[in-house]
């Protein structure tokens, strides 16, 4: 069961990465046939486990306190574009392309 | 004192007494990366800071007022690690040039301990893969590929060809910090493990590797593959070095609402004589596919010294076991889809030069920094993650992952108390023969050992254990309960000393080590 040219240009939107070729798309349905394997296992009345360390209670919410921060000026230097105190991001709400359109609005990657 | 000695046994009485600095110390290990450099183990070298470091510590020394075991010793640390000051890069287009604003929690206590931060080693990008052959920087070479024993045994085809093509990898993902503590450039380094990733380049490296229980060690500042399974790593050259870096990480710590809060209480390790007591249990689902008839064979050796030493040896049953590389595949790559979301190129990291927009910029920055791997495994992820395939795969994978933990608990609690396994399924391979297959099929291979240990959280060490027929190191792993970190240490370290792992011996270390203060140069440690 081939993926859908639809899911792969969902998943190239979700994931903001691409395939780059068919060799791509080849990898994710060899994962996929791979990960099919887990349904041989009967996990009837078995629950999910989020975390090894569920018996324990350990994942707790601390308070609500400021305890650190004020690291603007660190925080900032690892940017390459900012502006003042803000990081600056190119005009956004611009849907990417279909896939059809894609190659030619990727430029220079 | 040498490089080649333990930190509790000898180097520490040595600094104390001043038989040696901790600036020689620093600049043997210095001089000693430098002159292994072909290794690649490492990414980075922090010279200034390092010998600034050992400079600050030898003035405590002097004052007689050490802070402790690891007050000098150099170590070094893998990149992915962030390191304040010091670029952290994952071995990724991605994060070159990245300077970390903060230190990772257990690099932060490693240097309030006085220890010395030789540099950033080398590894797989993002830590994901089996070889240490997939970062930018280039693949880490094992130096036993270098080595008299391995050179003995190796015939070359023709007389042009050399050492250049018939190195063998290191495993990975922590194959730089493996390759550096092999290669005695410093006494301890730090991994990850989320797969088998510290205990795999340990078994072919010939080092030992510790993956502490799930909740031990803090990973505030270990850039996160898999957030329920990482953890941070140990490599060291015996197991009691293995016990002193466990002392100085362990422990709750605030940043990190993942590490359990109970008192953690450092330890040193008991030189256990009696084994009679003790029950050894050998997981028959661990005889895998593809296991080397020479591993096997040392296994069952293993199993038999344990027999004949009087402990109870017996076979047990892990049922879910051929399912855990498949569970870890689909939960790994959804947790990965999940955390390389942040790689935007906004606040740090590559960004490219796509100007059109916000979501053009972000495709066109993770396109050019992460390599295909990585990118492969963000799409795998998002797709199980999908509205119609939650359920079907990472849900059922959820469930898969109680089975397996469940396995282990229904061992132990039949009164088992550590587990015996190989680590690897075969020795270090030839980078040219590795590559031929590509990085999940390697992974998939490889971590089939390792990876059940990062599914229920428990600790697992691997013990060098003897070379094989080339000459190459062969481990075997150990599995304790959780957070029964002693026990596991101590049953290790008893196995240590029967097995009398050899010493590598490396011409490059010959010419460094032959310090001011001549020492025998023995096999064991202790």
């Amino acid at each position: 069961q081939k993926v859908s040219l639809e899911v792969l240009d969902h998943l190239e939107h979700l994931a903001l990465v691409d395939f780059r070729d068919s060799e791509g798309v080849e990898r994710l349905q060899k994962a996929i046939q791979f990960a099919d394997q887990l349904h041989e296992v009967n996990t009837d009345g078995v629950e999910p486990m989020d975390s090894v360390l569920e018996d324990r209670w350990c994942l707790y919410l601390r308070e609500d306190d400021v305890t650190e921060g004020n690291c603007t000026k660190e925080l900032l230097e690892n940017a390459r574009e900012k502006v003042e105190e803000y990081f600056v991001a190119p005009p956004g709400n611009i849907p990417l392309p279909k896939l059809e359109e894609r190659e030619a609005f990727l430029q220079g990657s | 004192a040498t490089l080649k000695d333990g930190l509790r046994s000898q180097v520490s009485a040595a600094l104390k007494e001043g038989r040696v600095t901790p600036t020689e110390l620093c600049r043997r290990c210095l001089a000693l990366i430098k002159s292994t450099k072909f290794l690649n183990a490492y990414i980075t070298v922090a010279e200034e800071t390092a010998l600034k470091q050992a400079e600050e510590s030898e003035e405590r020394y002097k004052r007689g007022q050490p802070l402790g075991i690891l007050d000098g010793i150099p170590i070094a640390v893998k990149d992915n690690f962030n390191t304040a000051g010091i670029e952290t890069t994952c071995a990724s287009n991605m994060l070159k040039g990245y300077i970390s604003p903060y230190n990772a929690t257990v690099v932060q206590k490693l240097l309030d301990q006085g220890a010395v931060l030789l540099g950033k080693t080398n590894l797989d990008e993002f830590a994901m893969g089996s070889g240490s052959t997939d970062g930018v920087f280039g693949p880490v070479r094992n130096p036993w590929s270098y080595s008299k024993q391995y050179k003995e045994k190796s015939v070359p085809k023709s007389h042009s060809e050399d050492e250049e093509s018939n190195w063998v990898i290191t495993g990975g993902s922590s194959g730089g910090s493996a390759a550096a503590v092999s290669s005695f450039t410093c006494f301890a380094a730090l991994g990850s493990d989320t797969g088998g990733s510290t205990r795999n380049p340990a078994a072919h490296c010939g080092v030992v590797g510790l993956k502490p229980t799930y909740g031990l060690i803090s990973r505030h500042g270990l850039i996160p593959l898999v957030n329920s399974m990482d953890v941070p790593g140990i490599l060291t050259r015996c197991v009691d070095d293995a016990a002193v870096l466990l002392g100085s990480l362990a422990g709750h710590d605030p940043k990190d609402s993942t590490t359990i809060q109970d008192d953690f209480k450092p330890f040193e390790l008991p030189n256990l004589t009696d084994v009679s007591k003790l029950s050894i249990g050998i997981p028959k689902e661990y005889h895998a596919p593809g296991l080397s008839s020479e591993i096997l064979a040392l296994w069952s050796k293993a199993a038999d010294l344990f027999k004949n030493a009087g402990a109870k040896v017996v076979e047990v049953s892990l049922p879910h076991t051929r399912y855990s590389i498949v569970c870890y595949h689909v939960l790994c790559t959804a947790e990965v889809a999940s955390n390389m979301a942040r790689f935007d190129g906004l606040e740090y990291g590559h960004r490219s030069d796509t100007k059109e927009s916000t979501e053009s910029m972000y495709a066109a920055t993770r396109r050019e920094g992460f390599n295909d791997v990585v990118r492969g495994r963000i799409l795998s992820g998002n797709y199980f993650l999908l509205k119609q395939n939650y359920e079907k795969y990472f849900v059922k994978a959820q469930k898969v992952r109680r089975l397996i933990a469940n396995d282990f608990v229904k061992v132990f609690r039949s009164g088992v108390d550590i587990l015996l396994t190989p680590t690897t399924l075969s020795v270090a391979a030839p980078y040219m023969e590795f590559i031929q297959e590509d990085n999940r099929t390697r992974s998939a291979q490889d971590d089939i050992l390792t990876q059940a240990a990062n599914m229920a959280g428990l600790p697992a060490i691997n013990v060098p254990t003897a070379l094989s027929e080339r000459g190459l190191p062969v481990g075997l792993q150990f599995i304790g309960r959780s957070f029964q970190e002693k026990q596991l240490l101590t049953v290790a370290k008893w196995f240590e000393k029967q097995v009398q792992f050899p010493m590598i011996q490396l011409e490059e270390v010959k010419r460094h080590d032959n310090g001011v203060f001549q020492h025998q140069q023995s096999a064991s440690f202790s």
